[in-house]
């Protein structure tokens, strides 16, 4: 299969096969109004199978929490056809927001406007401690 | 949360020599009391208790009186505005207007951690569901450190519910801080201490064993820590009715128990420990009482910034 090669935008590359639609839906891509490629089960080298996401424009880009979906993947910046940045991405050390404490005894669970907060507390196993109630969440 | 403040969230807010601190001016207290009946005049006290309780609540108001302040609050979420659906949040910012320092309890865990973050007056956290309980911790360091001398180099057994006993989860927390202590846990499979519980010991390179048969731990140990199988923690009944019989201390248990084995228990007991251990004079857990009275005197002094010269 062919998909055309970005002009000037944005390419995340070495997305685990499977998680793209989980990265796009999260990033809020339907949205846009330029082109979006999301490319699935490509050949890898390294991991076997990838998915590949390209997007035609160079948006804005929560990278702590896209480290925190897939710390494996790659951000390439494409300006005018030339690679004009690479980042790769790690687990971040401080959550927000991006998920909730399951402890039902947590103050979280009830009082509805206080900011879900996680610390990475061991980045090899990828746990994340609750701020509030030190619930202990693994990252899949 | 201002620099300038300090909280009681954790027992970790308070650094062991604080902690030391906190013990000698209890002893002082112990020895001269009349010395301190005035050190907090014109200061108020609120607790805010969401959640039940006799002992810690009493306590704190005890030890405020005692130090010539005044107290306010209410003793349970259907007193107060909670019941109308008001936040932690917005009863925190309202009552930090009228008192000087805060003991909260609340049934959700972080409850008071969020309250920190929304007053500029000290938060004492007097436990948050089955997470944290820090004056009990400062209780129970200050029981050990008046019946054994010291709070290094003991085998403690903590014995009963370990997975929702916050004072367990407080008191492991702060004697990791201290040399060569050993833990043994005791307690039914169900309930285990947490794992970010265990993860602490391990990291610390702290010995300890889980065992479920008290009368086999007994023998090692010189302080046994007992605790309560809490209904309130349990989601179904059936489960609370299996297990809250698991261990009952009697006399005849406590044939193979060192002479001056320290038997604490953070209260309110319910048949855990028979009423014919009381008289035994290795049972500890009503002076437990008057050293949390004591240490928590000691606490608001600390917090308010109060020093009480000879």
């Amino acid at each position: 299969m062919n998909i055309d090669g970005v002009n000037t935008g944005i390419v995340l590359d070495h997305i685990q096969a499977g998680k793209s639609m989980q990265i796009y839906e999260y990033l809020g891509l339907e949205k846009l109004d330029s082109c979006v490629a999301v490319i699935q089960n490509v050949r890898s080298g390294k991991y076997g199978k990838k998915d590949i996401i390209k997007i035609d424009e160079i948006i804005d880009l929560n990278l702590e929490v896209l480290g925190f979906f897939d710390s494996n993947i790659t951000v390439n910046y494409i300006k005018d056809g030339k690679l004009i940045d690479k980042k790769h991405l790690a687990l971040p050390d401080h959550l927000t927001d991006v998920i909730k404490c399951k402890n039902p005894r947590c103050i979280t669970s009830t009082e509805q406007e206080i900011r879900h907060e996680f610390e990475l507390v061991d980045r090899e196993k990828k746990v994340y401690r609750c701020i509030y109630c030190d619930t202990l969440v693994k990252v899949k | 949360m201002s620099k300038d403040i300090r909280n009681l969230i954790s027992i970790l807010d308070l650094s062991i020599e604080e902690i030391d601190k906190l013990i000698n001016v209890a002893n002082d207290i112990e020895k001269n009391p009349e010395k301190y009946a005035e050190a907090c005049r014109h200061k108020q006290l609120a607790t805010l208790f969401f959640e039940p309780s006799t002992r810690t609540r009493l306590s704190f108001e005890s030890a405020m009186l005692s130090l010539g302040g005044s107290v306010l609050g209410f003793s349970s979420a259907n007193s107060s505005s909670a019941a109308k659906g008001e936040s932690v949040s917005d009863t925190i910012q309202t009552v930090g207007n009228y008192a000087d320092i805060i003991a909260m309890r609340h049934p959700k865990e972080g409850a008071p951690f969020v309250a920190a973050n929304r007053t500029q007056v000290p938060i004492i956290n007097a436990g948050d569901g089955g997470h944290f309980h820090p004056t009990q911790t400062l209780t129970d360091l200050l029981t050990i450190s008046r019946k054994k001398g010291r709070l290094k180099d003991m085998t403690i057994g903590l014995c009963g519910d370990l997975k929702f006993g916050r004072t367990v989860h407080s008191l492991i927390e702060a004697t990791l801080r201290y040399e060569g202590i050993k833990y043994v846990l005791i307690s039914p499979e169900e309930l285990r201490l947490p794992e970010y519980m265990i993860d602490k010991l391990k990291e610390a390179g702290a010995e300890f064993e889980e065992i479920t048969d008290l009368e086999v731990a007994m023998p090692k140990l010189d302080v046994l820590y007992m605790t309560r199988i809490q209904k309130e923690r349990f989601f179904n009944e059936e489960d609370y009715v299996r297990l809250k019989d698991t261990y009952i201390l009697t006399p005849e248990k406590l044939n193979n128990a060192k002479e001056d084995l320290c038997i604490m228990h953070p209260l309110p007991r319910v048949n855990e420990i028979s009423v014919k251990v009381d008289d035994d004079p290795r049972a500890c857990y009503f002076y437990q009482t008057r050293c949390g009275k004591q240490v928590r005197m000691a606490l608001i002094l600390f917090l308010l910034g109060i020093k009480v010269e000879d």
